[in-house]
Protein backbone atom coordinates (compact mmCIF):
# COMPACT_ATOMS: atom_id res chain seq x y z
CA UNK A 1 0.00 0.00 0.00
CA UNK A 2 2.39 2.50 -1.39
CA UNK A 3 1.46 5.93 -2.96
CA UNK A 4 2.63 5.00 -7.18
CA UNK A 5 5.17 8.03 -8.69
CA UNK A 6 2.08 9.04 -10.18
CA UNK A 7 -0.61 9.73 -7.25
CA UNK A 8 -1.29 13.45 -7.12
CA UNK A 9 0.20 15.43 -4.50
CA UNK A 10 -2.11 18.07 -3.64
CA UNK A 11 -3.49 18.24 -0.48
CA UNK A 12 -7.38 17.45 0.19
CA UNK A 13 -9.84 18.60 2.80
CA UNK A 14 -12.17 15.59 3.63
CA UNK A 15 -14.93 14.87 5.80
CA UNK A 16 -13.35 11.76 7.96
CA UNK A 17 -14.38 9.24 10.85
CA UNK A 18 -12.30 7.99 13.28
CA UNK A 19 -12.20 4.21 12.88
CA UNK A 20 -10.25 3.14 15.84
CA UNK A 21 -8.93 4.78 19.21
CA UNK A 22 -6.23 2.05 21.38
CA UNK A 23 -4.40 3.58 24.35
CA UNK A 24 -0.75 1.99 23.68
CA UNK A 25 1.68 3.45 26.87
CA UNK A 26 1.24 7.01 27.04
CA UNK A 27 -0.16 7.90 23.58
CA UNK A 28 -3.52 7.43 21.28
CA UNK A 29 -3.16 5.40 18.37
CA UNK A 30 -6.01 6.48 16.12
CA UNK A 31 -7.56 4.59 12.85
CA UNK A 32 -8.78 7.40 10.57
CA UNK A 33 -10.41 7.02 7.61
CA UNK A 34 -9.62 10.25 5.02
CA UNK A 35 -10.42 9.31 1.41
CA UNK A 36 -7.71 10.10 -0.94
CA UNK A 37 -5.21 11.41 1.66
CA UNK A 38 -3.53 8.04 2.05
CA UNK A 39 -3.14 7.35 -1.42
CA UNK A 40 -1.37 11.03 -1.80
CA UNK A 41 1.05 10.27 2.05
CA UNK A 42 5.18 10.12 2.04
CA UNK A 43 6.46 10.22 4.91
CA UNK A 44 7.14 13.68 6.90
CA UNK A 45 3.87 14.64 5.71
CA UNK A 46 1.49 15.33 8.33
CA UNK A 47 -3.07 15.85 8.51
CA UNK A 48 -4.70 18.48 10.14
CA UNK A 49 -7.50 17.72 12.03
CA UNK A 50 -10.39 19.50 13.79
CA UNK A 51 -10.91 19.14 17.55
CA UNK A 52 -13.67 20.65 19.42
CA UNK A 53 -15.37 23.00 17.79
CA UNK A 54 -15.21 25.29 20.29
CA UNK A 55 -11.22 24.87 19.39
CA UNK A 56 -10.78 27.56 16.25
CA UNK A 57 -7.44 25.51 15.05
CA UNK A 58 -6.94 22.03 14.08
CA UNK A 59 -4.56 20.20 14.95
CA UNK A 60 -1.11 18.83 13.36
CA UNK A 61 -0.55 14.92 13.80
CA UNK A 62 2.16 12.65 12.17
CA UNK A 63 1.02 9.64 9.92
CA UNK A 64 2.16 7.20 11.42
CA UNK A 65 1.80 4.06 8.99
CA UNK A 66 -0.93 3.27 6.52
CA UNK A 67 -3.44 0.32 7.34
CA UNK A 68 -5.36 -1.66 5.08
CA UNK A 69 -9.06 -1.76 7.21
CA UNK A 70 -11.51 -4.10 5.68
CA UNK A 71 -14.42 -1.97 3.97
CA UNK A 72 -12.29 1.40 4.54
CA UNK A 73 -9.20 0.78 1.92
CA UNK A 74 -6.61 2.35 3.16
CA UNK A 75 -6.53 3.96 6.21
CA UNK A 76 -4.27 6.44 8.58
CA UNK A 77 -2.73 5.64 11.56
CA UNK A 78 -2.47 9.12 13.96
CA UNK A 79 0.15 8.88 17.29
CA UNK A 80 -1.68 11.32 19.40
CA UNK A 81 -0.36 12.43 23.11
CA UNK A 82 -3.25 13.94 25.21
CA UNK A 83 -1.39 17.48 26.11
CA UNK A 84 -3.54 20.15 25.90
CA UNK A 85 -6.91 20.93 24.41
CA UNK A 86 -6.82 19.28 21.29
CA UNK A 87 -5.21 16.35 21.75
CA UNK A 88 -6.89 15.59 24.66
CA UNK A 89 -10.53 16.12 22.86
CA UNK A 90 -9.11 13.89 20.48
CA UNK A 91 -7.82 10.96 22.61
CA UNK A 92 -10.86 10.64 24.32
CA UNK A 93 -13.33 10.18 21.53
CA UNK A 94 -14.63 7.05 20.41
CA UNK A 95 -14.94 5.18 17.07
CA UNK A 96 -17.60 6.44 14.97
CA UNK A 97 -16.83 10.15 15.39
CA UNK A 98 -16.72 12.28 12.80
CA UNK A 99 -13.42 14.10 12.22
CA UNK A 100 -12.69 16.87 9.53
CA UNK A 101 -9.08 16.24 7.82
CA UNK A 102 -7.02 18.16 5.87
CA UNK A 103 -4.06 16.87 4.44
CA UNK A 104 -1.34 15.28 3.41
CA UNK A 105 0.41 18.54 4.29
CA UNK A 106 3.79 19.54 4.33
CA UNK A 107 7.16 19.20 2.68
CA UNK A 108 8.09 15.47 3.30
CA UNK A 109 11.73 13.56 4.21
CA UNK A 110 13.53 14.12 1.32
CA UNK A 111 14.65 10.90 0.39
CA UNK A 112 18.62 9.25 -1.56
CA UNK A 113 18.71 8.90 -4.77
CA UNK A 114 22.17 6.17 -3.44
CA UNK A 115 21.61 3.24 -1.20
CA UNK A 116 23.46 4.94 1.15
CA UNK A 117 23.57 4.48 5.51
CA UNK A 118 21.12 6.27 7.12
CA UNK A 119 20.32 6.77 10.77
CA UNK A 120 16.62 7.90 12.06
CA UNK A 121 16.48 9.74 15.46
CA UNK A 122 12.87 9.94 17.00
CA UNK A 123 11.66 11.52 19.96
CA UNK A 124 8.41 10.15 21.75
CA UNK A 125 5.47 10.68 19.36
CA UNK A 126 7.13 12.53 17.28
CA UNK A 127 8.96 8.96 16.27
CA UNK A 128 5.94 8.35 13.98
CA UNK A 129 6.95 9.48 10.87
CA UNK A 130 10.50 7.03 11.19
CA UNK A 131 8.51 4.38 10.65
CA UNK A 132 7.21 4.02 7.40
CA UNK A 133 10.40 6.40 6.49
CA UNK A 134 12.65 3.30 7.36
CA UNK A 135 10.13 1.41 5.10
CA UNK A 136 10.91 3.19 1.99
CA UNK A 137 14.97 3.74 2.48
CA UNK A 138 15.33 0.01 3.09
CA UNK A 139 13.08 -0.56 -0.26
CA UNK A 140 15.66 1.89 -1.57
CA UNK A 141 18.72 -0.41 -0.33
CA UNK A 142 19.96 2.14 2.19
CA UNK A 143 20.64 0.26 5.32
CA UNK A 144 18.72 1.74 8.23
CA UNK A 145 19.74 2.72 12.02
CA UNK A 146 17.63 4.12 14.47
CA UNK A 147 17.68 5.63 17.77
CA UNK A 148 14.68 5.98 20.18
CA UNK A 149 14.19 8.28 22.80
CA UNK A 150 11.74 9.52 24.62
CA UNK A 151 11.65 10.35 28.85
CA UNK A 152 10.38 7.22 29.57
CA UNK A 153 8.88 3.60 29.03
CA UNK A 154 5.16 4.59 28.65
CA UNK A 155 6.26 7.40 25.60
CA UNK A 156 8.76 4.98 23.74
CA UNK A 157 6.95 4.93 20.61
CA UNK A 158 7.04 0.99 19.16
CA UNK A 159 10.48 -0.21 20.56
CA UNK A 160 9.70 -3.58 19.12
CA UNK A 161 8.67 -2.90 16.03
CA UNK A 162 12.02 -0.24 15.94
CA UNK A 163 13.94 -3.59 16.18
CA UNK A 164 12.04 -5.02 12.92
CA UNK A 165 12.36 -1.90 10.96
CA UNK A 166 16.29 -1.17 11.44
CA UNK A 167 19.71 -3.29 11.65
CA UNK A 168 20.49 -1.44 14.70
CA UNK A 169 18.39 0.07 17.53
CA UNK A 170 19.66 2.42 20.40
CA UNK A 171 16.81 2.69 22.70
CA UNK A 172 17.22 5.90 25.28
CA UNK A 173 15.11 7.20 28.22
CA UNK A 174 15.63 10.32 30.66
CA UNK A 175 14.66 7.95 33.58
CA UNK A 176 16.62 4.88 32.51
CA UNK A 177 13.48 3.09 32.51
CA UNK A 178 14.24 1.57 29.75
CA UNK A 179 17.53 1.17 27.76
CA UNK A 180 20.27 3.23 28.20
CA UNK A 181 19.33 6.47 30.59
CA UNK A 182 19.88 9.61 29.14
CA UNK A 183 19.10 11.94 25.87
CA UNK A 184 19.79 11.91 22.26
CA UNK A 185 22.38 14.16 22.85
CA UNK A 186 24.02 11.38 24.96
CA UNK A 187 23.85 8.71 22.45
CA UNK A 188 24.00 10.89 19.17
CA UNK A 189 27.49 11.29 17.92
CA UNK A 190 27.93 7.16 18.92
CA UNK A 191 25.36 6.41 16.84
CA UNK A 192 26.43 8.15 14.01
CA UNK A 193 30.20 6.92 14.01
CA UNK A 194 29.18 3.25 14.40
CA UNK A 195 25.69 3.72 11.77
CA UNK A 196 28.42 5.51 9.20
CA UNK A 197 25.29 7.58 8.39
CA UNK A 198 25.57 9.83 5.61
CA UNK A 199 22.22 10.86 6.18
CA UNK A 200 20.58 11.55 9.80
CA UNK A 201 16.88 12.21 9.99
CA UNK A 202 15.11 13.39 13.20
CA UNK A 203 12.15 14.01 14.89
CA UNK A 204 11.44 15.47 18.02
CA UNK A 205 11.86 18.47 20.21
CA UNK A 206 13.73 21.53 18.82
CA UNK A 207 16.89 20.74 21.11
CA UNK A 208 16.76 17.34 20.22
CA UNK A 209 16.55 18.34 16.58
CA UNK A 210 19.55 20.93 16.88
CA UNK A 211 21.68 18.49 18.84
CA UNK A 212 21.37 15.97 16.21
CA UNK A 213 21.96 18.78 13.09
CA UNK A 214 25.13 19.53 14.76
CA UNK A 215 26.04 16.13 15.58
CA UNK A 216 25.88 15.67 11.94
CA UNK A 217 27.22 18.50 10.49
CA UNK A 218 30.27 17.72 12.90
CA UNK A 219 30.69 14.37 11.38
CA UNK A 220 30.04 15.26 7.73
CA UNK A 221 26.62 14.24 7.24
CA UNK A 222 23.04 15.63 5.77
CA UNK A 223 20.49 16.14 8.20
CA UNK A 224 16.65 16.98 7.40
CA UNK A 225 15.18 17.80 10.92
CA UNK A 226 11.17 17.72 10.99
CA UNK A 227 10.17 20.63 13.02
CA UNK A 228 6.65 20.99 15.03
CA UNK A 229 5.67 24.42 15.67
CA UNK A 230 2.08 25.54 17.07
CA UNK A 231 0.49 25.62 13.86
CA UNK A 232 -3.24 27.70 13.48
CA UNK A 233 -4.16 26.20 10.02
CA UNK A 234 -1.48 23.53 9.16
CA UNK A 235 -1.90 24.58 5.48
CA UNK A 236 0.39 27.83 5.32
CA UNK A 237 -2.41 29.99 5.18
CA UNK A 238 -2.06 31.97 8.49
CA UNK A 239 1.66 32.94 8.48
CA UNK A 240 1.94 31.73 12.48
CA UNK A 241 4.35 29.09 12.54
CA UNK A 242 7.33 30.99 10.98
CA UNK A 243 10.60 29.22 11.19
CA UNK A 244 14.04 31.45 10.36
CA UNK A 245 16.17 29.57 7.80
CA UNK A 246 19.44 30.68 6.12
CA UNK A 247 19.10 31.24 2.26
CA UNK A 248 21.82 30.26 -0.20
CA UNK A 249 23.09 34.02 0.68
CA UNK A 250 23.60 33.48 3.86
CA UNK A 251 20.67 35.88 5.06
CA UNK A 252 18.66 34.83 7.28
CA UNK A 253 14.20 34.72 6.29
CA UNK A 254 10.99 33.14 7.52
CA UNK A 255 9.58 30.46 6.09
CA UNK A 256 6.27 28.31 7.69
CA UNK A 257 7.12 25.27 9.18
CA UNK A 258 3.67 23.56 7.89
CA UNK A 259 3.84 24.34 4.21
CA UNK A 260 8.02 25.43 3.54
CA UNK A 261 8.46 22.12 6.16
CA UNK A 262 8.06 20.50 8.12
CA UNK A 263 10.95 19.01 6.99
CA UNK A 264 14.27 21.30 6.71
CA UNK A 265 17.77 20.77 6.25
CA UNK A 266 19.41 20.89 9.69
CA UNK A 267 22.27 23.13 8.72
CA UNK A 268 19.56 25.46 6.57
CA UNK A 269 17.24 26.48 10.36
CA UNK A 270 18.74 29.46 12.44
CA UNK A 271 18.94 27.82 15.65
CA UNK A 272 19.61 30.71 17.71
CA UNK A 273 16.47 32.66 16.20
CA UNK A 274 14.28 30.17 17.25
CA UNK A 275 15.78 30.32 20.70
CA UNK A 276 17.16 27.28 20.83
CA UNK A 277 20.35 27.46 22.91
CA UNK A 278 23.83 27.00 20.67
CA UNK B 1 -18.51 53.76 -10.44
CA UNK B 2 -20.04 50.95 -8.30
CA UNK B 3 -18.17 47.84 -6.98
CA UNK B 4 -19.76 44.67 -8.92
CA UNK B 5 -18.79 40.95 -7.61
CA UNK B 6 -19.32 38.25 -9.23
CA UNK B 7 -20.02 35.98 -6.41
CA UNK B 8 -20.75 37.80 -2.88
CA UNK B 9 -18.14 35.21 -0.86
CA UNK B 10 -14.26 36.67 -1.03
CA UNK B 11 -11.45 35.64 0.92
CA UNK B 12 -10.43 38.12 3.32
CA UNK B 13 -7.05 39.51 3.73
CA UNK B 14 -4.48 38.02 5.66
CA UNK B 15 -5.78 34.35 5.30
CA UNK B 16 -5.72 33.10 1.97
CA UNK B 17 -1.89 32.90 1.62
CA UNK B 18 -0.17 33.88 -1.51
CA UNK B 19 -3.29 32.06 -3.27
CA UNK B 20 -1.22 29.07 -4.30
CA UNK B 21 -1.99 27.50 -0.91
CA UNK B 22 -5.55 27.74 -0.98
CA UNK B 23 -5.51 26.87 -4.69
CA UNK B 24 -4.69 23.37 -3.77
CA UNK B 25 -8.23 22.88 -1.60
CA UNK B 26 -10.62 24.76 -3.85
CA UNK B 27 -10.44 26.27 -7.43
CA UNK B 28 -10.48 30.30 -6.71
CA UNK B 29 -12.72 31.32 -9.76
CA UNK B 30 -15.60 29.86 -8.27
CA UNK B 31 -15.20 32.88 -5.74
CA UNK B 32 -16.02 37.05 -5.52
CA UNK B 33 -12.60 38.10 -4.78
CA UNK B 34 -9.18 36.86 -3.70
CA UNK B 35 -7.71 39.79 -1.10
CA UNK B 36 -3.98 39.28 -0.52
CA UNK B 37 -2.10 40.09 2.73
CA UNK B 38 -1.20 43.21 2.68
CA UNK B 39 1.59 44.20 0.82
CA UNK B 40 4.05 47.27 1.74
CA UNK B 41 6.89 48.89 -0.28
CA UNK B 42 9.91 47.23 1.34
CA UNK B 43 9.46 43.79 2.96
CA UNK B 44 8.23 43.07 5.88
CA UNK B 45 10.09 40.26 8.15
CA UNK B 46 6.88 39.81 10.63
CA UNK B 47 6.93 39.39 14.47
CA UNK B 48 8.81 36.99 16.33
CA UNK B 49 7.21 33.72 17.73
CA UNK B 50 4.46 33.14 19.21
CA UNK B 51 2.62 34.34 16.40
CA UNK B 52 -1.19 32.47 16.73
CA UNK B 53 -2.86 31.95 19.84
CA UNK B 54 -5.89 29.93 20.25
CA UNK B 55 -8.29 31.74 22.77
CA UNK B 56 -11.86 30.22 23.27
CA UNK B 57 -13.84 30.22 19.87
CA UNK B 58 -11.03 32.74 17.95
CA UNK B 59 -7.60 33.17 17.64
CA UNK B 60 -5.53 35.79 18.73
CA UNK B 61 -2.59 36.60 16.54
CA UNK B 62 0.34 38.90 15.83
CA UNK B 63 2.14 37.95 12.41
CA UNK B 64 3.03 41.87 12.35
CA UNK B 65 2.16 42.21 8.04
CA UNK B 66 5.02 39.85 7.32
CA UNK B 67 5.24 40.36 2.99
CA UNK B 68 7.92 40.01 0.60
CA UNK B 69 7.34 43.66 -0.26
CA UNK B 70 5.93 45.20 -3.22
CA UNK B 71 8.84 44.42 -5.93
CA UNK B 72 8.75 40.99 -5.35
CA UNK B 73 4.64 40.80 -4.79
CA UNK B 74 4.77 42.16 -8.11
CA UNK B 75 7.09 39.83 -9.48
CA UNK B 76 6.68 36.31 -7.51
CA UNK B 77 2.91 36.58 -6.11
CA UNK B 78 0.85 38.62 -8.29
CA UNK B 79 1.35 37.02 -12.03
CA UNK B 80 0.23 33.83 -10.67
CA UNK B 81 -2.48 34.81 -9.23
CA UNK B 82 -3.80 36.80 -11.89
CA UNK B 83 -4.31 33.67 -13.88
CA UNK B 84 -6.45 32.95 -11.49
CA UNK B 85 -9.77 33.89 -12.93
CA UNK B 86 -10.90 35.43 -9.64
CA UNK B 87 -11.28 38.84 -8.86
CA UNK B 88 -7.35 40.17 -7.29
CA UNK B 89 -7.76 42.53 -4.74
CA UNK B 90 -4.34 43.56 -3.73
CA UNK B 91 -4.16 44.51 -0.23
CA UNK B 92 -1.78 47.64 1.28
CA UNK B 93 -0.31 49.15 4.28
CA UNK B 94 2.09 52.05 4.00
CA UNK B 95 4.41 54.01 6.38
CA UNK B 96 2.98 57.28 5.14
CA UNK B 97 0.92 58.85 2.28
CA UNK B 98 3.30 59.07 -0.03
CA UNK B 99 4.22 55.06 0.20
CA UNK B 100 0.56 55.08 -0.31
CA UNK B 101 0.66 56.63 -3.23
CA UNK B 102 3.81 54.78 -4.67
CA UNK B 103 1.98 51.79 -3.70
CA UNK B 104 -1.72 52.15 -5.79
CA UNK B 105 0.38 53.89 -8.69
CA UNK B 106 2.23 50.58 -8.77
CA UNK B 107 -0.15 48.20 -8.52
CA UNK B 108 -2.20 49.93 -10.86
CA UNK B 109 -0.26 49.47 -13.62
CA UNK B 110 0.01 45.85 -12.94
CA UNK B 111 -1.66 43.42 -15.22
CA UNK B 112 -4.80 41.22 -13.67
CA UNK B 113 -5.27 43.44 -10.60
CA UNK B 114 -8.93 44.21 -10.30
CA UNK B 115 -8.72 46.56 -6.97
CA UNK B 116 -6.72 47.91 -4.15
CA UNK B 117 -8.06 47.25 -0.58
CA UNK B 118 -6.88 49.91 1.54
CA UNK B 119 -5.88 48.36 5.21
CA UNK B 120 -6.87 50.80 7.36
CA UNK B 121 -7.18 48.59 10.53
CA UNK B 122 -4.27 46.65 11.17
CA UNK B 123 -4.45 45.62 14.61
CA UNK B 124 -1.12 44.45 15.94
CA UNK B 125 1.41 47.25 14.61
CA UNK B 126 -0.15 50.46 15.60
CA UNK B 127 2.82 52.75 15.74
CA UNK B 128 5.12 50.01 14.55
CA UNK B 129 5.88 51.40 10.79
CA UNK B 130 2.54 52.08 9.83
CA UNK B 131 1.15 55.46 9.75
CA UNK B 132 -1.58 56.00 11.96
CA UNK B 133 -5.19 55.66 10.79
CA UNK B 134 -6.69 55.69 13.87
CA UNK B 135 -8.22 59.08 13.11
CA UNK B 136 -11.19 58.99 10.44
CA UNK B 137 -9.73 61.58 8.91
CA UNK B 138 -6.35 60.44 7.99
CA UNK B 139 -7.83 57.30 6.98
CA UNK B 140 -9.67 59.50 4.39
CA UNK B 141 -6.22 60.88 3.78
CA UNK B 142 -5.32 57.50 2.37
CA UNK B 143 -8.28 56.67 0.86
CA UNK B 144 -7.95 59.98 -1.44
CA UNK B 145 -4.23 59.33 -2.16
CA UNK B 146 -5.00 55.49 -3.06
CA UNK B 147 -7.70 57.20 -5.52
CA UNK B 148 -5.79 59.86 -7.03
CA UNK B 149 -2.94 57.72 -7.98
CA UNK B 150 -5.18 54.78 -9.49
CA UNK B 151 -6.92 54.06 -12.79
CA UNK B 152 -10.71 55.13 -12.45
CA UNK B 153 -11.59 51.77 -13.39
CA UNK B 154 -10.34 50.03 -10.39
CA UNK B 155 -11.78 49.93 -7.37
CA UNK B 156 -11.13 51.07 -3.93
CA UNK B 157 -12.05 49.19 -1.12
CA UNK B 158 -11.27 50.99 2.57
CA UNK B 159 -10.82 48.24 4.95
CA UNK B 160 -12.44 49.84 8.62
CA UNK B 161 -11.62 48.77 12.21
CA UNK B 162 -14.35 47.53 14.51
CA UNK B 163 -14.53 50.17 16.43
CA UNK B 164 -18.16 50.37 17.08
CA UNK B 165 -18.02 53.52 17.98
CA UNK B 166 -16.32 55.33 15.12
CA UNK B 167 -17.11 52.81 12.22
CA UNK B 168 -20.26 54.68 10.81
CA UNK B 169 -18.07 58.22 10.78
CA UNK B 170 -14.97 55.96 9.26
CA UNK B 171 -16.88 54.79 6.77
CA UNK B 172 -18.57 58.46 5.74
CA UNK B 173 -15.13 59.79 5.83
CA UNK B 174 -13.04 57.06 3.61
CA UNK B 175 -16.43 56.98 1.06
CA UNK B 176 -16.21 60.39 0.65
CA UNK B 177 -12.77 60.01 0.12
CA UNK B 178 -13.35 58.33 -3.16
CA UNK B 179 -13.43 54.47 -1.54
CA UNK B 180 -15.65 52.53 -3.64
CA UNK B 181 -16.53 49.88 -0.84
CA UNK B 182 -15.70 49.54 3.08
CA UNK B 183 -15.04 46.57 4.23
CA UNK B 184 -16.58 46.22 7.94
CA UNK B 185 -14.10 44.91 9.76
CA UNK B 186 -10.59 43.73 10.81
CA UNK B 187 -9.64 41.71 13.54
CA UNK B 188 -10.20 43.24 16.84
CA UNK B 189 -7.14 44.70 18.49
CA UNK B 190 -6.11 42.55 21.28
CA UNK B 191 -2.99 41.10 23.30
CA UNK B 192 -0.58 38.67 22.75
CA UNK B 193 -0.30 36.92 26.99
CA UNK B 194 3.03 38.85 26.82
CA UNK B 195 1.29 42.21 26.32
CA UNK B 196 2.56 42.49 22.85
CA UNK B 197 -0.35 44.35 20.77
CA UNK B 198 -2.40 41.76 18.94
CA UNK B 199 -5.30 41.37 16.57
CA UNK B 200 -8.54 38.94 17.73
CA UNK B 201 -10.58 36.75 14.85
CA UNK B 202 -12.64 33.75 14.49
CA UNK B 203 -16.43 33.42 15.78
CA UNK B 204 -15.57 35.06 19.20
CA UNK B 205 -15.77 38.82 17.32
CA UNK B 206 -18.81 37.64 14.82
CA UNK B 207 -21.57 39.72 16.61
CA UNK B 208 -19.21 42.93 17.14
CA UNK B 209 -18.39 42.95 13.27
CA UNK B 210 -21.88 42.63 12.54
CA UNK B 211 -22.71 45.19 15.04
CA UNK B 212 -20.68 47.40 13.26
CA UNK B 213 -21.67 46.43 10.38
CA UNK B 214 -25.58 47.39 11.00
CA UNK B 215 -24.26 51.03 12.73
CA UNK B 216 -22.89 52.03 9.15
CA UNK B 217 -25.76 50.80 6.83
CA UNK B 218 -28.22 52.06 9.36
CA UNK B 219 -25.97 55.38 8.95
CA UNK B 220 -26.34 54.90 5.30
CA UNK B 221 -28.62 52.68 3.96
CA UNK B 222 -26.71 53.05 0.45
CA UNK B 223 -23.20 52.55 1.52
CA UNK B 224 -21.45 49.22 -0.06
CA UNK B 225 -20.18 47.63 3.04
CA UNK B 226 -18.25 44.32 2.42
CA UNK B 227 -18.72 42.44 6.05
CA UNK B 228 -16.02 40.52 7.52
CA UNK B 229 -15.14 39.48 10.90
CA UNK B 230 -15.93 35.95 11.91
CA UNK B 231 -17.86 34.78 9.11
CA UNK B 232 -17.79 30.90 8.72
CA UNK B 233 -21.06 29.49 7.58
CA UNK B 234 -24.03 30.29 5.13
CA UNK B 235 -26.12 31.43 7.96
CA UNK B 236 -23.35 33.87 9.37
CA UNK B 237 -23.23 35.11 5.43
CA UNK B 238 -26.43 35.50 5.24
CA UNK B 239 -27.11 37.77 8.51
CA UNK B 240 -24.62 39.97 6.92
CA UNK B 241 -25.96 40.09 3.10
CA UNK B 242 -29.66 40.07 4.99
CA UNK B 243 -28.76 43.69 6.89
CA UNK B 244 -28.01 45.14 3.40
CA UNK B 245 -23.79 44.31 2.61
CA UNK B 246 -23.11 43.54 -1.07
CA UNK B 247 -20.36 41.07 -0.11
CA UNK B 248 -18.40 38.95 2.99
CA UNK B 249 -15.42 38.43 3.09
CA UNK B 250 -14.07 35.03 5.09
CA UNK B 251 -11.32 35.18 6.87
CA UNK B 252 -10.20 32.70 10.32
CA UNK B 253 -12.42 30.16 8.93
CA UNK B 254 -10.14 28.94 6.29
CA UNK B 255 -7.54 28.00 8.80
CA UNK B 256 -10.08 25.16 10.16
CA UNK B 257 -11.51 24.36 6.79
CA UNK B 258 -9.95 25.48 3.48
CA UNK B 259 -13.17 25.01 1.96
CA UNK B 260 -14.93 27.29 3.59
CA UNK B 261 -15.17 30.14 1.09
CA UNK B 262 -15.70 28.02 -2.29
CA UNK B 263 -18.38 26.27 -0.14
CA UNK B 264 -19.95 29.16 1.00
CA UNK B 265 -19.76 30.49 -2.67
CA UNK B 266 -21.52 27.68 -3.69
CA UNK B 267 -24.56 27.74 -1.39
CA UNK B 268 -25.01 31.22 -1.70
CA UNK B 269 -24.77 30.86 -5.43
CA UNK B 270 -27.15 28.05 -5.89
CA UNK B 271 -28.98 27.14 -3.36
CA UNK B 272 -31.27 29.52 -1.43
CA UNK B 273 -31.34 27.08 1.73
CA UNK B 274 -28.83 26.91 4.70
CA UNK B 275 -26.55 23.99 3.51
CA UNK B 276 -25.50 21.35 6.22
CA UNK B 277 -21.44 22.60 7.84
CA UNK B 278 -20.37 19.64 8.74
CA UNK B 279 -17.11 20.98 9.34
CA UNK B 280 -18.05 24.00 11.95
Amino acid sequence: MRATPTAPREPLHVAGELLDNRRIGAHHHLTVVAPGIPERFRPGSFVAVSTDPQLLAPRAYWIHRLKTSGGYGATLELVVEPRGAGSSWLAAQPAGTRLAVSGPLGRPFALPTEPVDCLLVGEGYAAAPLFPLAERLRERGCPVSLVVAARDEAHLLSALEARRSARAVTVVTADGSVGRRGTVADVVEDALQRSGAAVVYATGALPTLHAVAAAAEHAGAWSQVALEQPVACGTGLCQGCAVPVVGEGGHTRQVRACHDGPVFRGDRVAWADLGVPG
Amino acid sequence: MTLELRNPVMVASGCGGTGRELAAFADLAVLGGFVTRSISVGARPGGPQPRVLETPSGLVHAVGLQNPGLDQFLALELPWLAQQRVAVFVSVVGRSLGEYAELARRIGLAPGVAGIEVNLSPPDVAGDGVFDVREPFHAASVVAAVRRELPRGLPVLAKLRTDLLRVAESARSVLEAGADAVVVGNALPAAMPDGRPAGLSGLAIRPLALRCVAEVLAADPAAPVIACGGIADTADARAALDLGAVGVQVGAALFRDPTTAARLAAALAHDPAPIEEETR
